[in-house]
């Protein structure tokens, strides 16, 4: 098992009068760890779900492995969609909800469900309505990576999960990604935790695809330059600036596009220092834009 | 770990390097595998492979189907003697501009490092 590709071709999803996806194309590699990533509201469930088949697209396809997830129960099946609600029976034991999934997910690992349970020490006799917010997360976790499926999404189900809770489950995820290599894609709005999981980031802004891009080379075009202001200014002229600050006659000017070797350069020659944007950063940055 | 503006695979790659010229690594030892990488840093394990990619193709480890990587006979000096090529450029160069802009004297430093790092 390697996991299965994701096209998406121009897709919209309209809900009366919103439209929470407009014209978004995108393509996700069979095999790769992959980040969805946008503010509350910018489209991130909406997209998941209707990949996962749960939402029929106002507009446009959408391609797993070469089928409509819709029309195709295999491609279907092989979906895995974790969401923070859970998706579980909340009044059926722990145990009993596992045992549902073994039978509804073909490459379902009991033994593995045994030791994720441990691991976020969940009992299987509790009942998933008894269980705080972060065991609940630590429930969908244990659901998504047991069931193995091809295509699994997590959709912010790490949000709702203490630190060190969080950091057991990039843990679990990668060794088990090498392991049983599969597409996963990863939803947040929280991002430098798990920026370097990534292989590719998409980055929704109200409803559109904003980037689609290798995480290296996303992180590749920020650049934070620091030193005399007229030099810093003269530098980044003609590059789009995400934020300016000023320290008396010194100036930090975040810009988003092509840091090339010249500039790098340039900058060196006129004192001004060049350093690395956090992604969390060019994400806030990029998507605060004002309401149109 | 990994905050420079360098991708991280380039990160990585120049970290085991570093740790073969310094010894830390030597000809022969096995170097920690993709896996371990990928779970120690919590990177992607394709940037880790893509480190080990690079390293093998410019001949500092080598790899052993089914067992693993391991530091390449001969790098350790073949790496030190690129270091030392560079050295004068890369390190001297504006460690000397920056002496000029001071006002040092050529006679300081030459003082200075006769005296092995005693002023």
């Amino acid at each position: 098992m390697t996991g299965l590709t994701i096209t998406v071709q121009d897709l919209s999803v309209h809900f009366k009068d919103t439209r929470a996806l407009d014209g978004v194309s995108m393509r996700i590699e069979a095999g790769s760890i992959h980040g969805l990533l946008g503010r509350n509201g910018s489209g991130k469930t909406t997209l998941l779900s209707t990949i996962a088949a749960l939402r029929r697209p106002t507009r446009g396809t959408i391609l797993v492995d070469g089928e409509d997830p819709f029309e195709s129960e295999r491609v279907m099946g092989d979906i895995c969609l974790i969401r923070e609600s859970g998706d579980v029976l909340t009044d059926e034991k722990i145990r009993t909800n596992l045992n549902y999934f073994a039978d509804v997910r073909r490459h379902w690992d009991p033994d593995y469900a045994a030791e994720l349970l441990d691991a976020f020490e969940l009992s299987p006799r509790k009942r998933p309505d008894k269980l705080s917010r972060g065991q609940r997360s630590a429930l969908g976790v244990t659901i998504g990576l047991a069931s193995r499926a091809p295509v699994t999404f997590f959709d912010e189900v790490h949000l709702g999960m203490d630190a060190p809770s969080r950091y057991r489950f990039y843990d679990l995820l990668l060794a088990d990604y090498v392991d049983h290599p599969r597409t996963i894609v990863l939803s947040s709005h929280l991002i430098s935790e798990i920026e370097q999981l990534f292989a590719t980031v998409t980055i929704l802004d109200r409803g559109r695809v904003l980037i689609h891009d290798d995480a290296e080379e996303l992180r590749s075009r920020g650049a934070a330059l620091i030193g005399p202001a007229a030099a810093v200014r003269e530098l980044t002229n003609g590059l789009q600036v995400l934020s300016t600050q000023s320290l008396g006659p010194t100036e930090k000017v975040t810009v988003f596009g092509s840091v090339d070797a010249d500039l790098h350069r340039r900058a060196r020659a006129a004192d001004v220092e060049v350093g690395p944007v956090p992604m969390q950063d060019l994400f806030v940055h990029l998507t605060s834009g004002e309401e149109s | 770990m990994f905050d420079g503006t360098e991708p991280i695979y380039i990160q990585i790659a120049d970290q085991i390097r570093a740790d073969i010229i310094a010894g830390r690594l030597n000809a022969g030892d096995q170097v920690m595998s993709t896996t371990q990488y990928a779970t120690t840093y919590r990177i992607n394990p394709a940037t880790a492979a893509k480190a080990f990619a690079e390293l093998v193709a410019e001949g500092v480890l080598y790899k052993q189907r089914g067992v693993g990587m391991f530091v390449a006979d001969g790098a350790p000096e073949r790496l030190r003697a690129e270091r030392r090529n560079a050295f004068f450029a890369d390190r001297l160069d504006p460690v000397l501009a920056e002496a000029r802009m001071l006002g040092i004297e050529p006679a300081d430093l030459l003082a200075y490092i006769t005296n092995g790092g005693r002023r």
